[in-house]
């Protein structure tokens, strides 16, 4: 762990700076922006699954008080407005390429779930497009549902350009290799198990105000985005088919994203398109009950596993047959979330020689499935982790010994794994030890004993996780199919009495960036973190930006920050040689002063700050005045975090009532830059993979219908459905960026569930109970 | 249209509203006050709550009109000046916020529970702040920040 120079700087747990906004009702969300003169649009859905529209009637809509437009989707087409892309495809196993079919931001003759957007009806006041939205009447021509997942290849056929309703079939690893191990082994375990489909629930629902500037011939769109740039990439140069220069997004106060906001959706599109047709700012926020229908949906996955273990209970194989539930359109990271994102993770901290896998991502008439906190890596885990414990009781084994002696050695490292990761550093025993401890691991059998003494059934369960974060290496992402680079840009902007703007590509939605990344450029710079102001979520304002998902603001933002601090400090070092007479290699630079080694001169940052913005005495022939420098880092490599999470649970017999009693988990996340912000993460990552294992599923039922549609439905993690969590760490500083770091805000959510579902299975193992879905 | 009288923050305000008006709506839209947050169409998130004469209430379910006369509180009305309220204080210490949208409802909850019930135990708060959804923290932290925000205003 490196130690910060100064008592805000790296490794300390720094109380947030954007926490008073917050707390005193000053955030600023995109609800609560108005413009004037600005008109709402209410939409209306489809109420059917699967349709075709026969007939729109808008008439008396519009007519109707306050309504000022009422568009579909044939205004949509004869704009020749575009729809959402999908940002990363996978070839087939047979070489062809992902079914990608059209997406109108306004139904074109047919809807595809129920929620799909048709209508757009503008006016003066939401409650009059409310209204108005009454009048419109739709003739439909229903048509059967595609609603199972597992029947969905058999189903009527959705997109004309997709048979069988398979948008992709997409396989990883030696079949050959995989099915060897199998024909050899000295025991097979056997498992399938569905990972259940989950709203992602962002407690502010998603927003868009666009206003268009006829002077400028310029768009301003605000919006609920984890990553603003791409939103413009997106809306600009692929639904309007404008210069992006023409469209600033602005993502404000974001209020929770965990995947949901990443992709771009039909509302603020057309939001943004009306506000041009109509010279009027467009506003729309979602009610509950439309986030419910239409933000991307999570997870929904059925697996086959089959695990191969040697004559000694070592893995010598795994084959995993998948299904995942992409749903009615393809959207932004559907297709990479249960491949690019699963398959390579199915290795997990394990030595595996042969792995294979195959994934079909089916079409079904639901929202559309994408990337929920950990896409695919939960899935992948989940899987992975419950066969390990099938396998441990199938051989006799204690869970934790079968893990650890299967776990890779700290010595192999870097480790290739049969799905194509290299795993540069990592040392698994040492956060399974912890942890085991931290429950107190070799007590558990008397508390098991002293619960059955009141009549409760009590179980603990582990999961020893790896997860691939820190999103990604551009050259790797692009051979796999990516149409965008994962890089990450920051601009380091020194003001001439030394105060330091960051602008950063990333986006900060409840991970406090204002404060970690501000900590970083505090520590380097030897400058009060109240003097560092960290900027994001404004297209006009940073150079560029890929966003936040996939636990990579830190390791790929933070990195690049670094690397533009060090620029800055490359740059300041000549000037203050310069002031000093000195040769640039004599000067030193630390705790914010340069001095020249062997002499007692010095001047301060802010010293230098001031004479690159004066140059009055300034080395004109080697610089150029000015202190500002720009980083784009693109890293080497994935990071991976990993780790150990250990669920013990009580159940009441009588009520069937699984109560979560205690939990410790010790994770490697490499450096810290802020612990308490880390263990903020680790608590609200562990909360949702609760809400998954115990909680919360999104129900269809057979007509297509979603019945889960409200708080009142879905059952998400309250206060008193959690305990309190042990918290620790290890630490293998990640080897390919400067600051050691690998990410942390997935992790809970990866490593949760299947500790959480082995306790369960544990506790009901005395009534030969072997198998749990999920929710429990 | 219903003339609404009532105190906000501490200061007389009036406006004709429709009858239907929503106390939040009244707060959001009306008062410009946006700390008031709306997460769902169905009482259950707890994100709105604010104080109504003393008592905390999901102000998504009352009609402005009905909170005629009442002195109602909004998370920007609880600090003294530029400080904060000990339950603000209490949260920024306990890192009891991540997104800080559920926080206004959070702490306006948080407040009205201590004062009901000025030592009030893990369980209790757990069970207290079950009107009140966080989907950031794991409610860890906003338990600890509770408990020391009662502390706090117990000084």
């Amino acid at each position: 762990m490196p130690e910060g120079s100064i008592k805000d700087g790296i490794g300390a747990s720094v109380r947030r700076k954007e926490d008073k906004r917050f707390l005193t009702g000053s955030g600023r969300y995109t609800a609560d922006i108005s413009r004037p003169g600005q008109l709402h649009v209410h939409f209306v859905r489809s109420v059917h699954a699967h349709a075709n529209i026969k007939a729109i009637r808008t008439a008396a809509a519009e007519k109707a008080d306050g309504v000022v437009a009422v568009f579909t989707g044939e205004h949509v087409a004869a704009d020749g407005i575009g729809g959402p892309i999908c940002g990363w495809v996978v070839t087939n196993r047979d070489g062809s390429p992902t079914n990608e079919p059209p997406h109108p931001i306004l139904a074109n003759g047919k809807v595809n779930y129920v929620g799909d957007h048709v209508v757009a009806v503008i006016a003066e006041s939401l409650e009059q497009a409310m209204n108005a939205a009454e009048l419109v009447e739709i003739d439909y021509e229903v048509l059967a549902p595609v609603v199972d997942l597992a029947t969905a290849g058999s189903g009527v056929q959705i997109h004309e350009n997709v048979p069988g309703n398979m948008y992709f079939d997409f396989e990883l690893g030696d079949e050959a290799a995989a099915e060897a191990a199998l024909d050899s082994a000295a025991t097979i375990v056997e498992l399938e198990v569905r990972n259940n489909r989950l709203i992602p629930n962002a407690m502010e629902p998603r927003a868009a105000l666009a206003e268009y500037d006829p002077i400028d011939e310029a768009y301003t769109l605000f919006t609920t985005s984890q990553n603003p740039h791409l939103t413009r990439l997106v809306i600009g140069a692929f639904m309007l088919s404008i210069p992006e220069s023409k469209l600033r997004v602005v993502a404000p106060d974001v209020g929770g994203g965990f995947g949901s906001k990443i992709y771009v959706y039909p509302e603020e599109a057309v939001c943004t398109w009306a506000s041009k047709k109509l010279q009027r700012p467009i506003k729309w926020t979602a009610d509950r009950s439309e986030s419910f229908l239409a933000d991307a949906h999570g997870r929904d996955h059925i697996n086959k596993v089959r695990m191969a273990l040697d004559k000694d209970n070592r893995i010598t194989g795994l084959r995993v047959d998948s299904v995942a539930n992409i749903g009615s359109y393809l959207s932004a990271f559907s297709v990479v979330t249960p491949t690019i994102l699963h398959a390579p993770l199915l290795s997990g901290c394990y030595k595996i020689p042969a792995i294979y896998t195959n994934v079909k991502g089916m079409a079904t008439t639901t929202a559309p499935v994408d990337a929920y906190r950990g896409a695919g890596r939960p899935e992948a885990t989940y899987l992975l982790e419950r066969v390990m414990d099938k396998a441990a009781r199938q051989v006799g084994m204690d869970p934790a010994e079968f893990r650890r002696m299967n776990f890779i050695p700290k010595d192999a490292f870097p480790y290739q794994t049969p799905v194509a990761l290299q795993y540069d550093i990592g040392d698994y025993e040492p956060p399974l030890d912890k942890a085991l401890e931290m429950i107190d691991y070799k007590g558990f059998e008397a508390r098991r004993t002293e619960a059955a003494s009141r009549g409760k059934y009590r179980g603990i369960g582990l999961s020893s996780y790896i997860e691939a974060c820190g999103i990604a290496p551009s050259a790797v992402a692009g051979a796999l199919g990516a149409r965008v680079g994962l890089y990450e840009s920051a601009t380091v902007r020194v003001d001439p009495t030394g105060t330091v703007n960051v602008f950063t590509g990333t986006h900060s939605h409840g991970q406090g960036h204002d404060t970690t990344f501000a900590q970083i450029v505090a520590d380097k710079l030897g400058v009060d973190i109240g003097s560092v102001q960290i900027i994001h979520g404004d297209s006009d304002k940073i150079p560029f930006g890929m966003g936040s998902y996939g636990s990579r603001s830190l390791a790929v933002g933070g990195a690049a920050i670094a690397k533009a601090v060090d620029k800055v400090i490359d740059k300041a070092k000549i000037i203050a040689a310069h002031l000093m007479e000195a040769a640039d290699a004599d000067v030193v630079f630390a705790d914010g002063k340069f001095t020249v080694a062997g002499t007692d001169s010095e001047k301060g940052f802010g010293d230098i700050a001031l004479a690159a913005y004066v140059p009055h005495n300034y080395p004109h022939d080697r610089l150029e005045p000015g202190l500002e420098e720009t980083a784009f880092y693109d890293p080497l490599n994935f990071t991976y975090p990993s780790g150990t999470h250990i669920a013990e649970v009580e159940i009441d017999p009588a009520t069937g009532v699984v109560e979560l009693v205690d939990w410790a988990c010790c994770d490697d996340f490499g450096n810290l830059i802020n612990p308490m912000i880390v263990e903020g993460q680790v608590h609200g990552g562990i909360a949702q993979g609760v809400g998954q294992a115990l909680l919360e599923n999104a129900h269809y039922d057979e007509t297509g219908q979603l019945i889960t549609a409200s708080y009142m439905d879905y059952c998400m993690p309250r206060a008193d459905d959690l305990p309190n969590f042990k918290v620790d760490y290890t630490v293998t500083a990640c080897t390919h960026n400067d600051l050691g770091v690998k990410g942390c805000g997935e992790a809970g959510a990866i490593a949760s569930p299947p500790a959480l579902i082995n306790a369960v299975i544990d506790a009901l193992s005395p009534l030969g109970v072997t198998d749990m879905s999920m929710p429990a | 249209m219903t003339t609404v009288n009532l105190t906000l923050n501490g200061k007389r305000v009036s406006a004709d509203v429709p009858d239907n008006t929503l106390l939040v709506s009244f707060i959001r839209e009306t008062m410009g006050l946006t700390g008031t947050h709306v997460g769902c169409d169905t009482s259950q998130c707890g994100a709105c709550v604010v104080h109504v004469d003393g008592e905390s209430v999901k102000s998504c379910t009352m009609l402005a009109a009905s909170a005629d006369g009442a002195d109602v509180t909004t998370i920007e009305g609880i600090a003294n000046g530029d400080g904060l309220h000990p339950m603000q204080q209490a949260f920024h210490e306990n890192h009891g916020l991540q997104c800080g949208f559920c926080t206004p409802g959070m702490v306006m909850s948080a407040i009205e529970l201590v004062k009901d019930n000025p030592n009030p135990s893990e369980a209790e708060i757990r069970e207290g702040l079950e009107g009140n959804i966080c989907r950031c923290t794991g409610y860890h932290n906003i338990v600890k920040s509770v408990q020391a925000g009662a502390e706090m205003m117990g000084e």
